[in-house]
């Protein structure tokens, strides 16, 4: 059951996974993959502030912070 | 004449390219969207001249941003294109170069933070990635200097492979493919600085970090401030200036017209730089010897903040108070640049998305952020009747902001857009940039400021003599007395924050207020209306009509906050 799909919300500080799906408009999906954020790459949670902050990823060592409603959208395969 | 332009995604060094091939100063920072209006310059390019520009950052040719709508634009007008390329992320930075190739144009790329691969243990085998681009290729460090001879070389070499125009599945398909044949990482540990990196921006280890910057910067630009003044401008002002200028007084009168405009008036026999007014006290001593010092230490200190990296991190740990006011974390930006110059601020605002967003932080920005010439006044004036008062100026204006945001937000139509941004990696500051900014920096408020504040102190004495203001004086009187509690003569002060917020700080020294009332008119100053140059560039960006709208939320609040202060105190 570990390995079902979760969002970069739901994970834990410091979990490793590889971008499912980014379940948004198409504006948003060309920001996200501007930033090299895109299905099928691995990304690390780096951390999450609290009560629905920002949480901070890194994708090929860039460290990327995706406000708390973008990043609900993107769901994760855990590692 | 040759146009060559510099594109590349943010944050890969492209400004710093830029000054090595032009020599000109521009403004480098470590934080994306500085670049958004674009700088312009010129370089030797064998016998003859080429224009460079530096185009805004932009991580794709498909616009998600008005800057990389900006970006599209420009590339219809160039000739070559020298893509900045950042060494340490091949892998997204490659899309941008193949999407350049794709439109036909000349491209050079500049594989720039080059010395940082090394300890990331990151290879590239430059000689086939040439291969693969198809286009000149070299290696660059701009901070140091190294490899720009060599790209200046390559830029007659550049060329258009020109492949066909492929849709952006295909294209990433086809970066994945150059960098897994280009690149190969090697394993490696972290250092201390992506350690620190990390808990910049974790809640706990981030909020104690971010009170520890700001609170140190606090104390650094204070201690430079103050060191400025008692040991460089208060000793050259006292022994060397106010001599010169007593041997001057008798020769044209010791009083009248001419008198009180160039040395001004004689406090009991004695010049006071503060309270005299006239062009050679007041008018060089408030700028240089009450300003400057402040202005000095506090881009000192942006600067070193800007380059290393640090205030993207500021942003993430201040989104969420940001939402409450309508912003994201990313605002945190203009507000902190506000606390230099609100011109300056006000004009980056152009980096949030909505103008919704533009319309609430530029009001915020204006209202509740004072700038580092009237905090300088304030720290001195006020500050010298405690520094309970100080607080109490500080305190009220933050208020201000927090509830003025939440107000604006919930008052002004729409909704915030989200944060999402690039967090560089720390580095420490090149000195050379962050002295270079720091000296055009001072330099603009040099040129700026001192005219005005002359002119102003000219009007003043003139106005004054013609009874004008005694006018202006009387018939706000019920306002000025009643509501904010301040003598009448007080209200010139605030018409004269029109021009300059430091001289009309400067002009309530002589009322002999009492802290209170001192507290209040500072208050009342700061919030009421922005200076001209602020005001201008308000106009430019929010338009006449939301211009306006500021300008009505800036009298009304003003006049509460005062009255309400009045009532407190």
């Amino acid at each position: 059951m570990d390995k079902a799909p979760t969002t970069l919300v739901q994970m834990e500080r410091g979990q490793r996974g590889t971008v499912l799906q980014l379940q948004g408009g198409r504006g948003l999906v060309n920001r996200l993959n501007a930033l090299g954020i895109r299905p099928g790459k691995k990304i690390t949670k780096v951390s999450a502030m609290l009560m629905r902050g920002p949480v901070t990823i890194e994708v090929d060592r860039a460290q990327i912070a995706i406000g708390f409603g973008m990043a609900k959208k993107i769901t994760v395969k855990l590692d | 004449m040759t146009k060559i332009l510099l594109m590349g995604n943010p944050n890969v060094g492209k400004s710093a390219v830029f000054s090595r091939l032009t020599g000109v100063k521009a403004v480098v920072s470590n934080y994306p969207g500085t670049t958004v209006s674009y700088t312009r310059g010129q370089m030797k390019l064998g016998e003859d001249t080429a224009e460079v520009i530096d185009v805004p950052g932009t991580y794709t040719l498909e616009p998600t941003s008005q800057a990389e709508e900006i970006a599209l634009e420009m590339l219809k007008g160039g000739d070559v294109v020298v893509n900045v390329v950042n060494a340490t992320n091949l892998e997204r930075n490659l899309y941008l170069t193949l999407q350049l190739l794709e439109k036909g144009i000349p491209v050079v790329v500049a594989l720039n933070i080059w010395d940082d691969t090394k300890h990331l243990g990151i290879d590239i085998d430059i000689d086939r990635l040439r291969q693969r681009l198809g286009v000149p290729v070299i290696p660059t460090v701009a901070v140091t200097g190294q490899g720009i001879k060599e790209l200046v070389e390559a830029i007659p070499r550049a060329t258009s492979p020109q492949p066909p125009p492929t849709s952006s599945d295909k294209r990433w398909a086809k970066v994945g493919n150059i960098v897994e044949e280009v690149q190969r990482l090697r394993h490696r540990h972290h250092t201390w600085r992506e350690r620190l990196a990390d808990a910049s921006v974790r809640p706990f280890t981030g909020g104690f970090l971010a009170l520890a910057v700001l609170a140190s910067s606090f104390i650094i630009v204070r201690f430079i401030g103050e060191g400025l003044i008692n040991y460089i401008f208060n000793p050259i002002f006292d022994n060397l200036w106010a001599p010169v200028l007593m041997k001057l007084s008798p020769l044209m009168g010791s009083e009248g017209f001419w008198h009180d405009i160039v040395i001004g008036k004689l406090i009991s026999g004695e010049i006071d730089f503060v309270q005299s007014f006239g062009l050679l006290t007041s008018g060089l001593y408030v700028p240089l010897a009450m300003v400057l010092p402040y202005v000095v230490a506090f881009y000192f200190m942006l600067g070193i903040l800007e380059d290393t990296g640090y205030l993207p991190r500021l942003a993430v740990l201040m989104d969420n108070v940001m939402h409450r006011l309508g912003l994201h974390g990313y605002a945190i930006i203009p507000t902190l640049l506000g606390l230099g110059c609100n011109v300056p601020a006000v004009l980056s605002t152009r980096i949030l998305e909505s103008k919704r967003e533009r319309f609430i932080a530029a009001t915020l920005i204006s209202i509740a952020v004072p700038c580092a010439a009237l905090q300088a006044m304030i720290i001195g004036l006020v500050g010298a009747e405690g520094w309970q008062y100080v607080a109490m100026v500080y305190g009220t204006l933050f208020i201000v902001w927090i509830v003025l945001g939440f107000i604006l937000n919930r008052a002004v139509k729409g909704f915030s857009p989200e944060l999402l941004i690039e967090i560089p990696p720390y580095r420490l500051p090149p000195w050379r940039t962050v002295l270079q900014k720091l000296w055009m920096r001072t330099y603009g408020f040099l040129v700026e400021a001192i005219p005005i504040i002359l002119g102003a102190v000219v009007a003043i004495n003139v106005l004054y003599y013609f009874g004008v203001f005694d006018a202006i004086a009387n018939f706000t009187a019920p306002v000025v007395t009643n509501l904010l509690g301040l003598p009448k003569e007080a209200v010139t002060a605030i018409a004269i924050g029109f021009l300059r917020k430091d001289v009309a700080m400067g002009m309530l020294a002589p009322l002999a207020l009492t802290s209170g009332q001192l507290v209040v008119g500072s208050v009342v100053l700061a919030m009421f209306f922005p200076c001209i140059a602020t005001f201008v560039v308000l106009l430019r960006e929010l338009g006449v009509v939301r211009m306006l709208k500021a300008t009505g939320i800036m009298l009304a609040s003003a006049l509460i906050v005062g009255g309400l202060l009045n009532l407190i105190l």
